[in-house]
């Protein structure tokens, strides 16, 4: 049996401020490679919560995570940013894009950081990405030039640069209308099958959550079955 | 290749607000130029008046002091031993003010390697005639070349030349109040009284402007040889050694080691001029004290400003740290900012500060002290430069380091959800 891309065990957080409160409760489920996986549940079930924490950027739980086979219970911080340069793509609802660059730059930036390719290379395969997504023509802009669907394939199209294992989204649709949302499923349903790579994303827009390969349904900090 | 992308998006980050950057530079730059400005202005003028001193005054002067006999009969009657004994009647013996060997003494400390020269003085009181009033005056003999290097006469000689003292046979430079009480100028003829009453008649070739009324009334200067010839003494004939030391604060141990090794009396010039160094030190204290503030001054409004532009680049440094930009790099990143805003303005500072600097030693500045001085002292000292440099280095790295260190911490999830 093909071994899961992330894999999380008994995960456990609790909210300190104002009083102790159990956001998450024994989760443990584990996504295999190439599936485009939506987890969806009614605000404030813990979802983005559960995500933060699959994305490594939030450290403070009780659990074990494995990806790629790798423990990232143990590790630092700086341990951490280069497995989300690497390995994890990120696409947020609110598509966070550095304004102070144009479009490019800002697809460019997590390659540089890796440094594996020259310059020429990551601008060549950054606008492969861009062409991919219907946006090449904007690459010279300004980030804040762009029109929420567009900053929001820039955002994918940033998330890929690096050809994570798992591209993770946060509400990626959340603020788009139906045309953009179903652009933005159709790009990530592409990559799935396409790259082979694995699509993580939290939604509560059930459309989008019921058209992916498999849904976790949370409530209240469990997965409900 | 790394720092190079961290350095890139520092400067991307600045060049979007390029406002706001421009005047954080221009922060560091006007304190480091003004920093520059006021401590070259400031040492300069301390350097001239402290020079109003230390130029004409020799850093140890050897003299034979004219004292009464140390033993007094008195003191050697048994019956009055412990008592305190007032009566002193055995006169100073008439030695002279001669110093004894005095070529020998002044061999012996040009050998001296703490020392820079060795200048002979001949120190005698005269009268100067105007018609049936007499003046009385002082007349310095003087060796032209070694008093030129160690005084720098010259530069209160208002007409004439020093060296012209040691062309002109029995010639005279005499201080400007006296030649305007006597009617005389240059190339005119005064005649003296020696204290022994011989008259001499002697060529004015230069006048002499020391700024201070009672000096300038009374002084004057003429050659060795023509002093000695005026009293009637040899050539061997001296009265005070001045020596100028390299390192001034050795005066008083120096002074102290001549006059024992040379059997003579020695003063130093902390001990001549003591209220000289309260000043200097006052005046130093004053100048530094208000070019600290001024730098620190500067350091805090590069600290404001960078805080403020970390709160604005919340998002970014949310998506950096998401897109595996470490905190490290974050850190590095707004070092980075904080220090060519350093760099920058440092160096345009002291572009400036040296501008400012050229401007004020153009200003007009006219003192009757120094009469060869026409603008503004200013003291372009290269140590001021490299301290301001060096200054706003350090301060907008500072500045930089602790929000640096914010930007450093932030969690991207508390970013990310409280949006």
């Amino acid at each position: 049996m093909e071994t899961p891309v992330l894999q999380a065990i008994d995960i456990n957080k609790y909210f300190l401020d104002p009083v102790r409160f159990r956001v998450l409760t024994d989760i443990s489920f584990s996504i295999s490679r190439g599936s485009f996986v939506s987890i969806t549940g009614k605000s404030g079930c813990g979802k983005s919560t559960l995500l933060y924490i699959l994305s490594t950027m939030d450290t403070d739980y009780e659990g074990e995570l494995i990806l790629d086979n790798e423990s990232l219970r143990q590790k630092d911080n700086a341990e951490l940013a280069v497995i989300r340069n690497q390995k994890i793509g990120f696409v947020f609802q609110f598509h966070y894009l550095i304004e102070e660059f144009n479009v490019l730059k800002n697809v460019m930036l997590p390659a540089m950081k890796l440094g594996r390719y020259s310059t020429e290379a990551i601008e060549q395969k950054a606008m492969q990405h861009l062409k991919t997504l219907g946006i090449d023509d904007q690459a010279l802009k300004n980030a804040s030039q762009l029109s929420g669907g567009q900053k929001q394939r820039v955002a994918i199209a940033r998330a890929m640069i690096n050809d994570p294992l798992i591209i993770m989204g946060d509400e990626p649709t959340g603020n788009l209308d139906k045309k953009n949302s179903d652009i933005v499923f159709g790009i990530f349903k592409d990559i799935c099958l396409e790259n082979k790579q694995t699509i993580l994303v939290v939604t509560h827009d059930p459309d989008f959550a019921k058209r992916a390969d498999r849904i976790i349904v949370m409530e209240d900090g469990t997965i409900i079955p | 290749m790394k720092t190079g992308l961290l350095l890139n998006i520092a400067l991307a980050l600045l060049m979007a607000r390029l406002k706001q950057s421009v005047v954080a530079a221009a922060g560091v730059t006007f304190g480091i130029a003004m920093f520059i400005a006021l401590i070259s202005f400031m040492t300069g003028l301390n350097k001239m008046l402290d020079n109003l001193i230390i130029n004409r005054t020799p850093h140890i002067r050897l003299y034979n002091a004219i004292t009464p006999s140390k033993t007094q009969p008195v003191n050697r009657a048994a019956d009055f031993a412990g008592f305190k004994n007032f009566i002193l009647s055995v006169k100073p013996k008439d030695e002279g003010k001669q110093l004894y060997n005095a070529s020998r003494i002044i061999k012996a400390i040009r050998e001296d390697d703490r020392v820079i020269d060795v200048a002979p003085k001949i120190s005698t009181t005269v009268f100067f005639n105007s018609g049936t009033i007499q003046l009385s005056g002082i007349i310095d003999g003087v060796d032209v070349d070694l008093e030129q290097k160690l005084f720098h006469l010259n530069d209160n000689i208002i007409e004439g030349t020093i060296a012209d003292l040691a062309v002109v046979s029995n010639s005279i430079i005499i201080g400007k109040g006296l030649a305007d009480k006597l009617i005389v100028k240059i190339g005119d003829v005064i005649q003296v009284t020696t204290p022994d009453a011989d008259i001499a008649k002697l060529k004015i070739v230069g006048i002499v402007q020391f700024g201070i009324a009672e000096v300038d009334d009374v002084q004057s200067f003429t050659s060795l040889q023509t002093a000695q010839k005026l009293q009637g003494k040899p050539a061997s004939y001296i009265t005070d050694i001045q020596v100028k030391l390299k390192n001034i604060a050795l005066a008083p141990a120096l002074a102290k080691e001549y006059a024992r090794l040379f059997d003579v009396d020695a003063t130093d010039v902390q001990t001549a001029n003591a209220q000289f160094e309260t000043g200097t030190t006052v005046r130093n204290t004053i100048a530094y004290s208000v070019s600290v503030t001024l730098l620190i001054v500067a350091g805090f409004g590069i600290y404001n400003i960078l805080n403020m532009l970390i709160y604005e680049k919340m998002d970014a440094i949310a998506i950096l740290k998401a897109t595996g930009f470490s905190g490290k790099d974050v850190k590095a990143i707004f070092i980075q900012l904080s220090m060519v805003l350093g760099v920058v303005g440092g160096v345009i500072g002291i572009i400036l500060g040296y501008c400012l600097s050229l401007i004020i030693s153009h200003i007009p500045f006219q003192t009757s002290a120094l009469p060869t001085i026409k603008t503004y002292p200013v003291n372009f000292e290269i140590t001021y430069y490299l301290i301001g440099i060096s200054f706003a280095l350090i301060t907008t790295y500072l500045a930089g380091l602790f929000p640096a260190r914010k930007a450093a911490k932030i969690d991207p999830v508390v970013i990310i959800r409280g949006k």
